[in-house]
């Protein structure tokens, strides 16, 4: 009866933060709740404690930013949950996640196969649980994957992967082919699981952000900028505008790079070199510029607590250069018909698939949902000229114009950053560290990164959970390539452009 | 002893013109690499580089898939084999080749046609799921450019009254005019879209990518390695230069060696390296400017060959 009433309050007080505990035989119905009232699941984790496993709910919704934390405790002999998988397809995943790392149960998922853990794995060993003792030896049978059999005259199947021609990360793709039509598709993934989440735990401040700038290499500012966010939030740690301004700055930068890469990558994918080649030495003129300003091509070191430090800012007239060179390529791009014709109506993304599916980012904007954490979330004032990019086709031509203009929006945003006045180098004061727990959601080029981090007794980082926001995007791919042919999925892959590193863990 | 003086004779000219190709294949490789290099604003590798690469190649091991057949092995050197045989008799370097006679265009083309269907049925001979992909793409195309190719070919016959090579070459010398017809000229633009598409050039494939699932001819030798994979890279490149080879001798047949002798044999090999390196860049440059087209677009392209071929030889008819 309390439960009910504190949703019912909360949701029309919405209050910026709220912990909700939450009974097992409650969840189904305030998770509903709070997906009516429009909140997004983020985040699922959860976190094994003595007697106890405690699962956290982290809905967010915005502007103005709101985070809802739904917390139910299990027994840690015999976890078990009632699955909401039925609400929510992300939560889906994130149960059979927990049921692999954890061993908990969720009562009545339609579907619960492995997702982290392959089939040698051996069976009932949950590596994430305190109690989980040495990895015992593997099982033999690395091939037995559950495909779903795809019959019929003339299908023919192919595997591609993990390991692939060209030099990108693994990942596992199963063609069910007519002609050269794709009938269905699979990805099999978590090839580099590597247990980063374990890695946090019981570690000093330090050697977490580290660890943390490099869970996706591509990503260093967003995932460190999450971490550093939500071990703030935990330790209530206030700070200033200035150095917001700075971590925004980097944020940026770290937008910049990627899309202009990614804008060249998808020439080169249609064969069109020379775009790329152009895209390639912009790029390098943009690590270049990253290396002035954080002394590291990817932006490393940039941000720590309670502060960011940079060395130098780019000059509004070095961005309206970038601006120029950029343009360029775009019109070079547009210019041929060739890789017009293979940009548009290939892989196309329904905004219905992307909303059912919880896309973020730049995919789930070309489908034509507006969420944008810099906007939602946001913790930086924005300039007028901000705005956020969509497109409503959602084929590999809209992916790569929100990537064109979020690039422009970029170096307007960062041409505002750069002429506020204030110093570069902004640190607090020394970090107290104490029990407590708290989140944190920094918009990078491929979408929400979130982070959520708890200290135990003693101040000791105890569990940090990282969602990419890959994690919600891979499932939609497949959804993407239903009536295309086999020789344009590089391409649709590439307009995703998603992390295996940031996906596997 | 005149008799065996000429036999000598057209076996140094066989002999000299499959060198010359052979070597020639991979520099013409190297020239059009360096060419989009530059243009791209890469310094590029140097032109000798696909011959380093071929001597790597050559030194390297054997690998064979386990399941695979003596077609495997039979498809790189089958590859090379007819090529060479097609280079020995076709008015490259001289205008009378040795068995001039029975060089005929039709024969030519089919002879050459062995070699890719071996190559084709290697692919599948390893069992994988590319080279059966790669394999069905290939012909897929192939049997695309056969129909543009042999009508191109008539056109040009009924236009010579003759499908012998050599003769045709000649016929060029003799009368500019039969160069300049529309019969000619159509048939000709015709052949380079085959030359592009049968060699897996930009727009029809990208000989540069990486991307397994877009692949049509690296698809087929993806299972290739050391020398196996240098007999079919070696292979490939002297059949670009064969194909373009006759394509400029058929469309500006000056400074063939068209009689006997170590001066005109020369300059009939200066004629052949510079019109083909300037056909090769020009192809590089297009290729700079071009990107790959959907797969599904190219029986368009493939169809406009056809056409142009097809107008071609209706010219010819009604002269």
């Amino acid at each position: 009866m309390s439960h009910e009433l504190n949703m019912t309050r909360l949701l029309s007080e919405r209050p910026r933060r709220a912990v909700l505990e939450c009974g097992s035989d409650e969840l189904i119905e305030s998770v509903a709740r709070l997906l009516e009232a429009g909140f997004r699941l983020a985040l699922v984790g959860a976190r094994h404690d003595e007697a106890v496993i405690e699962i956290v709910y982290l809905f967010v919704d915005g502007p103005p930013d709101q985070r809802i934390e739904l917390r139910v405790l299990l027994d840690a002999r015999q976890p078990r949950i009632p699955s909401i998988a039925h609400l929510n397809y992300s939560a889906s995943r994130f149960e059979r996640e927990m049921y692999d790392l954890f061993g908990v149960q969720p009562i009545g998922h339609p579907q619960l196969r492995r997702l982290v853990l392959h089939q040698h794995w051996p069976r009932g060993w949950h590596p994430m649980r305190h109690d989980a003792g040495p990895q015992p030896s593997m099982n033999a049978d690395a091939d037995a994957f559950p495909f779903a059999p795809v019959e019929g005259p003339g299908i023919y199947e192919i595997p591609v992967g993990p390991v692939h021609a060209g030099v990108i990360e693994p990942g596992h793709f199963r063609f069910w082919v007519l002609g050269e039509t794709i009938v269905r598709m699979k990805a099999r993934l978590w090839f580099v699981h590597k247990g980063i989440e374990r890695l946090f735990e019981g570690r000093d401040l330090d050697f977490a952000l580290n660890l943390a700038e490099k869970i996706s290499g591509d990503s260093a500012v967003s995932h460190s900028l999450a971490f550093v966010q939500a071990v703030e939030e935990a330790l209530g740690v206030e700070v200033g505008p200035r150095a917001n301004e700075l971590r925004a700055v980097l944020l940026e930068l770290e937008r910049l790079y990627n899309h202009v890469a990614d804008v060249g990558a998808l020439c080169n994918d249609v064969g069109f070199g020379l775009a790329n080649a152009r895209a390639l030495t912009l790029r390098e003129r943009l690590l270049t510029l990253n290396d002035s300003v954080t002394g590291h091509r990817l932006l490393r070191g940039g941000v720590h607590y309670g502060g960011a430090t940079l060395r130098t800012l780019p000059t509004r007239e070095e961005l309206e250069d970038i601006a120029t060179q950029f343009h360029e390529l775009v019109a070079l791009a547009r210019s041929n018909s060739i890789v017009m014709d293979r940009f548009t109506g290939t892989g196309v993304l329904t905004i219905d698939q992307a909303r059912d599916l919880g896309v973020l980012g730049v995919v789930a904007r070309a489908s034509g949902l507006h969420d944008d954490a810099r906007v939602s979330q946001p913790f930086v004032e924005l300039p007028a000229s901000f705005h956020r990019v969509t497109r409503d086709v959602g084929d590999v031509l809209s992916r790569f114009e929100v990537r064109c203009d979020e690039v422009d929006v970029s170096l307007r945003l960062l041409a505002d950053l750069v002429s506020r006045e204030g110093p570069l180098d902004v640190r607090g004061d020394e970090v107290e560290i104490r029990e407590g727990h708290g989140t944190g959601i920094a918009e990078g080029w491929r979408g929400a990164v979130v982070h959520r981090v708890h200290f135990g007794p003693g101040g000791i980082l105890s569990r940090v959970k990282i969602v990419d926001p890959s994690f919600f995007a891979w499932p939609a791919l497949p959804l993407a390539l239903s009536d295309t042919i086999v020789p344009d999925f590089p391409l649709v892959n590439k307009s995703f452009n998603l992390s295996y590193a940031g996906n596997d863990l | 002893m005149n008799g065996l003086t000429h036999v000598l004779t057209q076996v140094l000219v066989a002999l000299f013109q499959v060198a010359a190709v052979a070597v020639g294949g991979p520099l013409l490789l190297g020239l059009m690499r360096k060419v989009r290099s530059r243009l791209e604003g890469r310094a590029g590798a140097p032109i000798h580089q696909p011959l380093l690469d071929l001597r790597k190649l050559f030194a390297k091991q054997r690998m064979r898939p386990r399941d695979s057949s003596w077609v495997f092995g039979a498809g790189p050197v089958v590859l090379v084999a007819t090529v060479v045989a097609v280079t020995a008799v076709s008015p490259l370097v001289s205008a009378s080749p040795p068995l001039g006679q029975s060089s005929d265009f039709f024969a030519v083309v089919f002879v050459l046609l062995l070699g890719s269907v071996l190559l084709a049925l290697s692919a599948l001979d390893t069992g994988t799921a590319f080279g059966g992909m790669g394999s069905s793409r290939s012909m897929t195309i192939g049997a695309l450019c056969e129909p543009a190719l042999l009508v191109a070919i008539l056109a040009m016959a009924i236009a010579a009254r003759t499908s012998n090579l050599p003769a045709l070459v000649r016929v060029g010398i003799s009368h500019p005019a039969v160069i300049a017809s529309p019969a000619r000229i159509l048939a000709l633009a015709s052949f380079l879209v085959v030359i592009l598409a049968e060699s897996g050039r930009l727009p029809v494939d990208n000989p540069s990518t990486h991307l397994e699932l877009t692949m049509i001819h690296e698809a087929m030798v993806l299972e290739y390695s050391g020398a196996d994979l240098g007999l079919i890279i070696l292979g490939e490149s002297m059949r670009l230069v064969f194909l373009l080879g006759l394509f400029v001798n058929l469309f500006v047949p000056w400074g063939v060696a068209d009689r006997p002798g170590v001066l005109f044999v020369g300059l009939g090999l200066l004629a052949l390296v510079a019109k083909v390196c300037a056909v090769g860049a020009t192809i590089a440059v297009f290729e700079v400017f071009t990107a790959k087209l959907r797969l599904f677009r190219l029986p368009e392209l493939l169809a406009g060959g056809f056409v142009l071929a097809l107008l071609g030889a209706l010219t010819a008819v009604v002269r």
